[in-house]
């Protein structure tokens, strides 16, 4: 595949923007190699505009017997607290322990 | 290390030959594979803990009247073990213990199998070679230099270094057929739907499927039967009664069809695989199936559709890894957002980081449609092309990989590159349907050669006949690594 330099499929800031709505922190040097490789991989999907899916429908679901799921809204058990809270990078009593969310004025 | 463990069969002789108790037995087991794992990281821990405690309930008399008990499957780590480490072979999930177990867990420990957790992978099985676990790569056992294929790459290795009898994989795009092939086992993708995905580890959830691996057909059916099934915990699992597989051994394969799709057997395939398959299509005519030319027009396209809806669902489930409720958490956070983005930027490693990050770029405004939408459209093109194939054929045959086992690093810094290896499985994955991919001969460089059937969907008895028919005439499934003696 040959790689014009001058035509990126995608910039900087378009990784940049989608790194921070994905919660990742890119340093310069990755942000750059990031760009190169996906710049090759989404060059390489362009071919998808080859295919002509005018009226073609998305797949939602391979197996078209595919209905909606549905139960009787009965209660159940469920897990236990502790078995819940026993991943837990931090927990308080019967509670997820997370930093401070509103700041302080 | 003695080959006691190529099939369930061999098993059973070994149990009845060398008696030990159930302590003895589950010590032997683990001692057996920490000596050859040394060399070949097929385990990411093994939990000896766990072997002691479990050793009683599978190895007792009474469990040897079922198929699968006191059988040693080794489960790949994106599989829920209660209480025992699963980690997907990544550091956002060190020391995470799942607090139940995965459905076909659940139906292994019913069959009284002796289950073996924690099997290496591709950091959450983004990966076709296992090079992206965070604790090492997997050895292939038939050349240590090189990679055993991915993302379940730990299962290959442990089946078909001897180290247990069979596994479990998933397979998103290839991820059980591919190190089965590269491995020079069996591995077994079934339709979508077949098999409950409760308490697998999420990477696309419309393309995941879990699957067993062995040395053999007969084995393969045999897991296959048992981890099977309706399970409401799973909405998209389907309630279509299991057949039992192991009818379709041994049955021939005369007026069969099987088609050979012109697209897979062109450019890109190397020489020497390319050979072994002509072969192996030759052999299946000898027994009778007839091979007919059949078109998959779209096929070409499967990687570029791959590689958006898999990488714009990972996107999504990977989003639950926030550093609360399970996972790993940067302590050094000073709020919530930060700990979020430190928590994820350390505990994720790069090709994780790179398929997120593409996934969010794809379902982004503005570009949701020119990729999302379109790869969803395109693989109803991909689905709609089988089915018409399979109007006219029972099965269709092409190589399971384009190479055998390249070397490890060899791919490792051009993701696109690592991608298309991947060209031959990933439609069975859009299209649903069940795939096996079973040893056909080695290559030019002594390394498994795999060949794969496909089949429409819940036709896995088509699959298995055929297959079965092939090993039992070709015998390629005696093959095995050095390291194994008879």
């Amino acid at each position: 595949m040959r790689k014009d330099k001058n035509k990126y499929s995608i910039s900087i800031e378009d990784v940049s923007y989608a790194a921070r709505l994905s919660r990742i922190e890119l340093e310069s040097d990755k942000m750059g190699k990031f760009r190169e490789q996906l710049n090759d991989i989404l060059v390489y999907i362009d071919q998808l505009n080859e295919v002509d899916t005018e009226g073609v429908a998305p797949t939602s679901h391979v197996l078209t017997s595919m209905r909606n799921v549905f139960r009787e809204d009965e209660p159940g058990t469920s897990l236990p607290n502790e078995k819940a809270l026993a991943n837990a990078p931090a927990k308080s009593g019967n509670f997820f322990k997370v930093p401070k969310i509103i700041k302080e004025s | 290390m003695k080959d006691i463990f190529k099939s369930i069969e061999a098993y059973r002789l070994w149990e009845k030959e060398e008696p030990r108790s159930p302590e003895d037995k589950a010590s032997f087991i683990a001692d057996r594979i920490d000596v050859s794992d040394r060399d070949l990281n097929a385990f990411i821990t093994l939990d000896r803990e766990a072997f002691s405690r479990k050793a009683k309930a599978a190895f007792s008399p009474e469990r040897r009247k079922s198929p699968l008990g006191g059988v040693p499957v080794a489960v790949k780590s994106n599989i829920c073990v209660e209480g025992e480490l699963t980690t997907c072979a990544s550091r956002m999930l060190e020391g995470f213990r799942p607090p139940y177990n995965a459905t076909v867990i659940e139906k292994l420990d019913h069959e009284g199998a002796f289950v073996i957790s924690g099997a290496n992978m591709d950091e959450f099985a983004f990966g076709s070679s296992c090079e992206t676990s965070a604790y090492g790569p997997s050895r292939n056992p038939w050349d240590e230099d090189r990679i055993p294929g991915g993302s379940s790459g730990g299962s290959a290795v442990a089946v078909s270094s001897g180290q247990v009898v069979c596994a479990l994989g998933s397979d998103t795009g290839g991820s059980i057929r591919q190190p089965a092939s590269l491995c020079g086992v069996v591995g077994f993708k079934p339709t979508y739907g077949r098999v409950s995905r409760y308490g697998l580890i999420a990477f696309a959830s419309s393309l995941d499927q879990i699957g067993p691996l062995a040395r053999n057909v007969t084995d393969c059916a045999t897991l296959l039967k048992a981890i099977s099934g309706y399970d409401e915990k799973d909405s998209t699992s389907v309630n279509i009664e299991v057949p039992d597989y192991c009818a379709s051994l041994g049955m021939d394969i005369k007026g069969m069809k099987v088609g050979m799709p012109s697209e897979y057997f062109q450019e890109g395939i190397d020489g020497d695989v390319q050979e072994r398959l002509r072969e192996a299509v030759k052999a299946l005519e000898e027994l009778g199936a007839e091979i007919l030319e059949v078109s998959l027009p779209h096929t070409r396209y499967a990687v570029s559709c791959y590689y958006i809806i898999g990488p714009a669902e990972a996107s999504s489930n990977l989003g639950r890894y926030d550093g609360v409720h399970y996972g790993y958490r940067d302590e050094e956070a000073r709020d919530m957002i930060d700990m979020y983005v430190r928590s994820r930027t350390e505990g994720f490693g790069d090709e994780a980081k790179r398929r997120i990050i593409l996934g969010t770029y794809a379902l982004s405004s503005g570009y949701y449609e020119a990729y999302y939408l379109k790869a969803l459209k395109v693989r109803t093109c991909i689905a709609e092309d089988f089915r018409k194939a399979f109007e006219v054929c029972d099965a269709i045959v092409t190589p399971t990989s384009p190479t055998t086992a390249f070397r490890i690093g060899e791919k490792s810094n051009d993701p696109l590159k690592m991608y298309l290896s991947d060209i031959f499985t990933i439609p069975a994955n859009l299209a649903g349907i069940p795939a096996v991919s079973i040893p056909c001969g080695l290559g030019d460089n002594g390394m498994p050669v795999g060949m794969q059937l496909m089949a429409a969907p819940f036709a896995e008895e088509k699959l298995i006949r055929i297959a079965h028919a092939f090993e039992r005439n070709t015998g390629f499934h005696e093959l095995k690594p050095g390291t194994i003696e008879d």
